[in-house]
């Protein structure tokens, strides 16, 4: 498929502008758990629903330049699958949440995989974007090529931004070689004791991809050349697992932890960071991204704790780990990036940030 | 007079010592890394602390004087050119390493700490910071931050952006303002992202939390010659799609390489007319696996030699053709301009040839020493100041190099930045409604405008004079007329 919308959604922006009408920006729908009701903001208040999923398809792959550029509705599984056939893949491992996820939804939430010490968050990927700002204007920041320090770094600004600093058009992102042999280890342990030897394996040079703790399981990826991984299983040790979808499941929240009871918490943290008291939750990320529910008797969770359903993309875009000065330069920017604050208003906007 | 007030007023706030007012004292402020272009600063000033700083933008701002930060002044843009009538801040003393986590393989620094200090403090635990700049002995981790500096091994290991951890960014009007820190990726809008590669636009960097990665245990480096330009720049796209990503990938021309070798006798082969440096590092097994597929792609290409360094002495001495090639191309002229353009990979051998063009047409010599690996090109204009006109050929060849990258879907600084060098073919790259963008997002950090004026971006109405010549996207106007 290859569709392009460009003259459509900027003539849409440039109409929303000149009537001071609010805009939802929607992609496939995959995140919306992630997003307050849009009926709460633009589509609420007689405002308009722009629709970026039809804006799709690959603009240019060039395995050799280990780069991809594609519009913003293009369904990360057709770009996965043709990085497949080249045995590339994106270094970020974003979810696709039921394989609905689009190219531009996964930048503008910024959500990474299991991978992400080791081969780079989504933001760091990121090489380029095409966008219309709140003004109607098409802009284009970046490039397609690994190495760019020419102005500000717009591009890598989109990601988590949840298109509150416009409409993404087309993204270019870095991508890396696909693993010659990958091979998961299971090892019993304790979570406290899982912390500790994720944080000595991460000091040493492995060739390790993946490090996830749940129920007294410590999950191993090893990835690279077939001779490093036989000689990193060797040193592990551990069960070895048949389950290569662990990860995905994991990366999509389709792993049956995810499916407790309760408010689902994200806290990004220090990797070394002790575990608080009886802790049942899973620690990825070789300790630095971890998730729990909030049990309803339990206590108010430390405020580093976000909680992960419609609330979190307003979070982001309003008032990061409750910082108010942090926020104001953020609504400051969003400001200068879309004045009259037409984009997705269900995600607050200056003057009701509160 | 607002100089004079805020001379007063810091001479109050600050001992002696942290002033510097005497012209001849000032002297070695009037340029940096580029010193094609100086000024005499009105007024430099060393603090020595993070309250010391406050307490001179505050006093800035209240006197409304503009304000140049500057790290150890090795930058190549002339990102910390001075201004007359501003302050020069020099964070040079600022050059503590204030905490070494080694549970979150993390360091937090203060600005004027040089690159290289921060992987010497923490090599004894088997660790080390990344980038490694060329001025890495001498470049200070803020003026890294500023630029969002490179190295040889971005190729894998990545810019300065993906090497920091978080910032203490001190604004104009006083905020202090945390991005990021070891507690991993910033929550909301990426603004460490943001403050990466800004050039002290947005604010002064005063402390910066940088990762550290476990030491390689195994190098291994190889040293390829070609006949031909255009197949070592083959081999490079090969070795890329191979599946493989070497820590290093670095191409040198025959003037380069017959320059180096002249002056540190590396052992390059002379009569070849590229050679590529090929560095791979990680696990024994893996290391050794690549280094089997990197001889197979280069014997494809007709390699006419191939040399493997395995001993760290021998690494060392072919790397150091590549790390003395800038002073050895000095040697060959009086005096050099050096290019930073970036271009896709599979560009390579058709944008050199345009290089070469270039070089017959305005009669200057060129000698390509590049990051061949991340499309990185550092063509060396030579010429001679003291030839009339060979200044203004140098720097009209450079703009039209850079331009061809632009063309060729490239930018016009990979590693080097803006700074005031490129404001001209930021004009190439970037169309009004984006630079006006640039300049609202500035004003978020800085409303006055009293940060680093006149750097990074350039003004429509400057744009509106260099006019002419705009290329946007990758798209020139009459893309197939031939341009020289």
């Amino acid at each position: 498929m290859d569709r392009d919308q460009t003259e459509v959604l900027i003539a849409a922006v440039a109409q929303a502008a000149a009537d001071a009408q609010a805009i939802s920006i929607v992609g496939s729908g995959s995140k919306s758990f992630l997003l307050p009701d849009v009926s709460a903001g633009a589509a609420g208040s007689g405002g308009r629903l722009l629709n970026v999923a039809e804006h799709l398809g690959i603009i240019e792959y060039r395995p050799d330049e280990l780069v991809i550029t594609a519009r913003a509705g293009t369904s990360l599984k057709d770009i996965r699958q043709t990085l497949q056939r080249e045995d590339q893949l994106l270094p970020f491992e974003p979810p696709a949440f039921r394989d609905q996820g689009t190219l531009g939804g996964a930048l503008a939430a910024g959500l990474s995989g299991s991978s992400r010490p080791w081969k780079g968050s989504l933001r760091d990927a990121v090489l380029g974007v095409r966008l219309i700002n709140g003004l109607g204007e098409l802009l284009r920041f970046g490039g397609s090529v690994v190495k760019n320090v020419a102005g500000y770094d717009v591009s890598r600004l989109q990601a988590g931004a949840f298109g509150t600093l416009g409409v993404l058009l087309d993204i270019s992102f870095r991508v890396i070689p696909a693993p010659r042999m990958q091979q998961t280890q299971v090892l019993a342990m304790s979570a406290a004791d899982a912390l500790v030897q994720m944080r000595a394996w991460a000091r040493q040079s492995l060739p390790i991809s993946g490090l996830c703790h749940l129920d007294n399981r410590l999950w191993v990826r090893l990835q690279g050349a077939e001779s490093a991984v036989r000689s990193a299983v060797a040193k592990l040790g551990g069960e070895s697992s048949s389950d290569a979808d662990f990860w995905s499941r994991i990366d999509n929240h389709q792993h049956p932890f995810f499916q407790s009871e309760g408010t689902l918490l994200r806290q990004r943290v220090a990797p070394a960071q002790p575990l608080p008291e009886n802790w049942d939750g899973l620690i990825e990320w070789a300790g630095a991204q971890r998730w729990q529910f909030q049990k309803e008797s339990a206590s108010e969770p430390t405020s580093d704790w976000l909680p992960f359903d419609h609330r979190f993309a307003r979070a982001q875009c309003q008032r990061p780990g409750g910082n108010m000065l942090l926020g104001d330069y953020q609504q400051r920017l969003r400001r200068a990036f879309d004045p009259q604050q037409l984009f997705n208003p269900e995600l607050g906007h200056a003057d009701s940030a509160a | 007079m607002a100089l004079a007030k805020l001379q007063k007023q810091l001479t109050s706030l600050l001992p002696r010592r942290c002033l510097i007012t005497d012209p001849a004292a000032l002297k070695p402020y009037e340029c940096d890394g580029l010193t094609a272009v100086r000024e005499i600063p009105g007024l430099v000033v060393l603090p020595e602390s993070e309250t010391q700083i406050k307490q001179i933008l505050a006093a800035c701002l209240e006197q409304q004087v503009a304000v140049v930060p500057r790290g150890a002044g090795t930058g190549l843009s002339g990102g910390a050119r001075p201004i007359a009538d501003g302050v020069v801040i020099g964070l040079s003393r600022l050059n503590k390493i204030l905490e070494i986590d080694l549970d979150n393989m993390a360091a937090r620094v203060q600005p004027g700490v040089r690159n290289l200090a921060i992987t010497e403090a923490v090599a004894e635990h088997g660790l080390y910071y990344a980038p490694d700049p060329s001025s890495q002995i001498a470049c200070s981790i803020g003026g890294n931050v500023a630029e969002n500096a490179g190295g040889v091994h971005c190729l894998k290991y990545g810019l300065t952006v993906h090497n920091i951890l978080g910032v203490k960014l001190q604004t104009i009007e006083g905020d202090e303002l945390l991005l990021g820190g070891p507690g991993g990726d910033p929550e909301g809008y990426d603004l460490l992202a943001l403050t990466c590669g800004s050039e002290g636009m947005l604010g002064v960097v005063t402390e910066i939390w940088v990762k550290l990665l476990p030491q390689p245990p195994v190098k291994q480096v190889l040293l390829m010659a070609f006949e031909q330009v255009s197949r070592a720049a083959e081999s490079v796209s090969a070795i890329i799609a191979s599946g493989l990503i070497p820590a290093g990938l670095e191409m040198m021309d025959e003037l380069a390489i017959e320059a180096a070798e002249a002056f540190v006798h590396a052992g390059y082969p002379l009569g070849a007319k590229a050679i590529l440096l090929c560095e791979l590092d990680g696990v024994a097994e893996e290391v050794a696996a690549d280094a089997e597929l990197v001889k197979r792609i280069a014997q494809a290409h007709e390699a006419i030699s191939l040399v493997s360094a395995e001993a760290p002495a021998d690494q060392a001495r072919l790397w150091a053709g590549r790390k003395a090639a800038f002073p050895a191309v000095g040697r060959l002229s009086p005096d050099y301009y050096c290019m930073d353009g970036t271009i896709p990979r599979h560009q390579l051998a058709t944008v050199l040839e345009q290089i070469n063009q270039l070089s017959d047409h305005y009669g200057l010599r060129v000698a390509n020493v590049f990051h061949a690996g991340d499309g990185n090109l550092h063509p060396l204009i030579l010429y001679d100041a003291n030839v009339p006109g060979e200044l203004e050929k140098a720097e009209l060849m450079g703009g039209r190099i850079l331009e061809i990258c632009v063309e060729a879907g490239g930018t016009v600084t990979g590693e080097h930045g803006v700074g005031i060098e490129k404001l001209d073919q930021m004009c190439a790259q970037f169309a009004d409604p984006e630079l006006e963008q640039f300049f609202r997002v500035k004003a978020v950090f800085d409303p006055p405008g009293l940060l680093n004026p006149g750097k990074g971006v350039p003004t429509l109405a400057r744009c509106a004079e260099v006019g002419g010549m705009h290329v946007h996207g990758g798209r020139a106007p009459f893309a197939g007329l031939e341009r020289f």
